[in-house]
């Protein structure tokens, strides 16, 4: 462990965005701006998997390594719905989740948003159509934020978060 | 029951694998060898009129279809003879209606109340609403139940679990899945092959090179198509790199659950860079719809086996401090040593495929012993242990990822030149193939009947998980609560590829 510890002293943080990557360090720049000004430098986020393959789920977590850290840009992922300014809801919504979104989604506080993930997310993607699929997320709760893609990078998930942070703002 | 005579496994990979159709005796007797440990049951499955059974005879390695043509809707149960099939067949009975003679647990299983048809691919009849799922009763002096998901705390797959305690012990869990079911079964039918290969590869997102490459492996083999040798090696590459990537994230994932999130935080660095790779050589961080029936859609540059080769490198480097730090914890390995752990024994009874069969003694990896090409060429290891306890688990993938990049480095120093893909060409008449691949989570299996136009008839797909889900539940006793996430991510089942 030490070994790690040392390391981290003294090599440069993986962290990317930094330098590096303009593209997230000026994300990073846009979200501090939106969210300090708007929703005092944070968004709790509750993800729920409504029926996802998983493969949205896995870029979901990965905003979480030492690449893209989302915790700098004010995001956290929260436990409760109860808790969350933002459902970040995955997958074609099935028949089976429908419910369970829609208590979620109940559950959760005013004011609120809701971001649809995926191609699923966005109109059921290539299951669409089957017997067991209620379609996108929009035909359960309201959907305030669509980030498509299969599954959507993780860059594409911080951009459509943080531009959300804008649309917030003029809600909150 | 098996006919053939060979020595080595049958090649059903790459021929038509025509079912053999059986009578109740035969059926039943084949339940009861399965029970018995003489046949592994690969999977259990239904058409319109039939059921099928896909076994492998332990000793000899053969592989069989056999089907059951049903009388009146009913089969004879498989589960009453080998408790593996249950799940298997209460699925059945949701999507066909088909029912199970005898079965021990006629409980609906994907079938929630909520499609509006029941058996919507038998006789799709108006559906009414079911009762409420009724959890297995438990006895006994001051239990009491904890009920968590279908959402979880966390993010991940939907599902719910049942615990019944006795103070902070787990007497019981049991656990209810189809949450996600997607109707994919239905979706498949009358699909053109190109459809099904999207589909097959979207059915459980960490898995969708394994299941393209099974559904590939099922569509060669119907038609009798030749797979150019280039493709099949970068074909391996690319189901090396997702194991890599998946074993990294649950090495990582597992010790966090354990509270040690240094590990997740120099694992979850190590699985990006296989992720970039993946997207940076073959334009996709999953690899998705780079298999498809034929061969691969992206061939390798130069640039790319540079960056392949770069990423073995970096991983040889680097990894090795990650398993030092795991090794090295003793307050991790308090956490993770005799925690969760599964008996040789039902591991082997439930045919347990993967990091948990082969944690739990049992010696199997369809690389290996279905030995597919260019595996058949390939040097490696597969790794076993005994003690079947979280830490096991561990050291079967730690393990595994080093053997995964010593396949990674053969495959390009032995990459062959020439195209990477050959359309199949049409059969003409219906034909029906079988494939099976080694994911990072244990075997998947995709079984293909095609009619006289190409088009699809039938497709089923199995996920390992099935054969893992009823273990987890097994595990769990005895251990206490706080350790279920440590059990649970040590198995890390799939509730997409489970619940199609
Ligand atoms: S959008 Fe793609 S990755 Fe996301 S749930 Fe759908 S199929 Fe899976």
């Amino acid at each position: 462990m030490r070994k790690f510890l040392l390391e981290g002293l003294l090599k440069r943080p993986l962290t990317e965005a930094a330098p590096s990557d303009p593209e997230i360090e000026a994300l990073a720049m846009a979200a501090g701006q939106a969210a300090r000004r708007r929703l005092g430098r944070s968004l709790s986020i509750r993800q729920v998997d409504a029926g996802s393959c998983n493969g949205c789920e896995l870029e979901i977590q990965a905003l979480g390594n030492a690449y893209y850290d989302y915790e700098r840009f004010g995001l956290h992922f929260v436990a409760s719905p109860r808790h969350a300014d933002v459902l970040l809801v995955t997958g074609p919504v099935t028949r089976n989740m429908a419910e369970a979104l829609r208590r979620t989604y109940a559950a959760t506080p005013d004011p609120k948003w809701v971001v649809a993930v995926g191609d699923c997310g966005r109109d059921g993607g290539c299951f669409a159509g089957s017997y067991a699929i209620e379609g996108g997320v929009s035909a359960v709760v309201p959907v305030d934020l669509v980030i498509p893609g299969c599954p959507p990078s993780p860059k594409a998930l911080l951009t459509g978060l943080l531009a959300l942070l804008d649309v917030a703002g003029g809600k909150a | 029951m098996n006919t053939r005579t060979a020595s080595a496994p049958q090649p059903f990979r790459s021929q038509p694998m025509p079912r053999q159709k059986v009578g109740a005796t035969e059926w039943e007797l084949a339940a009861v060898e399965a029970a018995r440990g003489r046949f592994d049951l690969l999977s259990l499955w239904a058409t319109e009129d039939a059921v099928l059974m896909a076994l492998r005879q332990v000793e000899s390695g053969l592989t069989d279809v056999l089907s059951y043509p049903l009388a009146a809707g009913v089969f004879p149960s498989v589960a009453a003879q080998h408790p593996a099939a249950q799940r298997l067949e209460r699925a059945i009975h949701d999507l066909y209606g088909h029912r199970a003679e005898a079965a021990p647990d006629t409980r609906a299983w994907l079938d929630h109340g909520r499609w509006g048809i029941a058996a919507p691919l038998g006789a799709a009849t108006p559906g009414p609403a079911l009762p409420p799922y009724e959890f297995l009763p438990v006895e006994g002096e001051s239990l009491h139940q904890v009920a968590v998901g279908p959402v979880h705390a966390g993010i991940i797959e939907p599902g719910h679990f049942r615990f019944t305690a006795q103070g902070e012990a787990v007497v019981r869990l049991e656990a209810r899945l189809g949450y996600t079911h997607k109707g994919v079964d239905a979706l498949m039918r009358g699909a053109s092959l190109a459809r099904g290969a999207e589909l097959a590869g979207r059915v459980s997102g960490d898995s969708a090179l394994a299941y393209a490459w099974a559904y590939a492996q099922a569509a060669e083999s119907a038609l009798g198509a030749e797979v150019p040798a280039r493709a099949l090696y970068l074909r391996t590459i690319m189901a090396e790199l997702e194991r890599l990537a998946n074993h990294l994230g649950d090495i990582g994932a597992i010790c966090n659950d354990a509270a040690m999130a240094m590990m997740l935080a120099q694992c979850g660095v190590l699985r990006e860079a296989v992720l970039r790779a993946a997207d940076a050589a073959f334009g996709h961080r999953f690899l998705r719809d780079r298999i498809v029936p034929g061969g691969v859609t992206h061939d390798l540059d130069a640039r790319g086996i540079s960056t392949i080769a770069g990423l073995a490198a970096r991983l040889r480097s680097r990894f090795p401090a990650c398993v030092a730090l795991y090794d090295g914890t003793p307050s991790l390995l308090g956490r993770t040593v005799s925690t969760g752990t599964l008996a040789p024994e039902l591991a082997r009874h439930f045919g347990a495929g993967g990091p948990v069969g082969r944690a739990s003694g049992r010696d199997f990896d369809t690389r290996r012993d279905c030995a597919y090409a260019p595996y058949d060429d390939l040097t490696f290891n597969v790794p076993r242990r005994a003690d079947g306890d979280v830490n096991a688990r561990i050291w079967i993938r730690i393990r595994e990822v080093e053997q995964s990049l010593a396949l990674i480095e053969q495959c390009i120093a032995r990459l062959p030149e020439g195209p990477v893909f050959a359309a199949p060409a049409a059969a003409g008449e219906p034909r029906e193939g079988l494939g099976l691949v080694e994911g990072f989570r244990g075997d998947v299996l995709v079984w293909l009947a095609l009619a006289a136009d190409g088009s699809i008839t039938r497709c089923h797909l199995r996920d390992p998980s099935w054969f893992q889900w009823p273990l987890l539940e097994a595990v769990i006793e005895g251990n206490i609560i706080a350790d279920f996430p440590l059990c649970n991510k040590s198995f890390n089942c799939s509730y997409s590829g489970h619940d199609l």
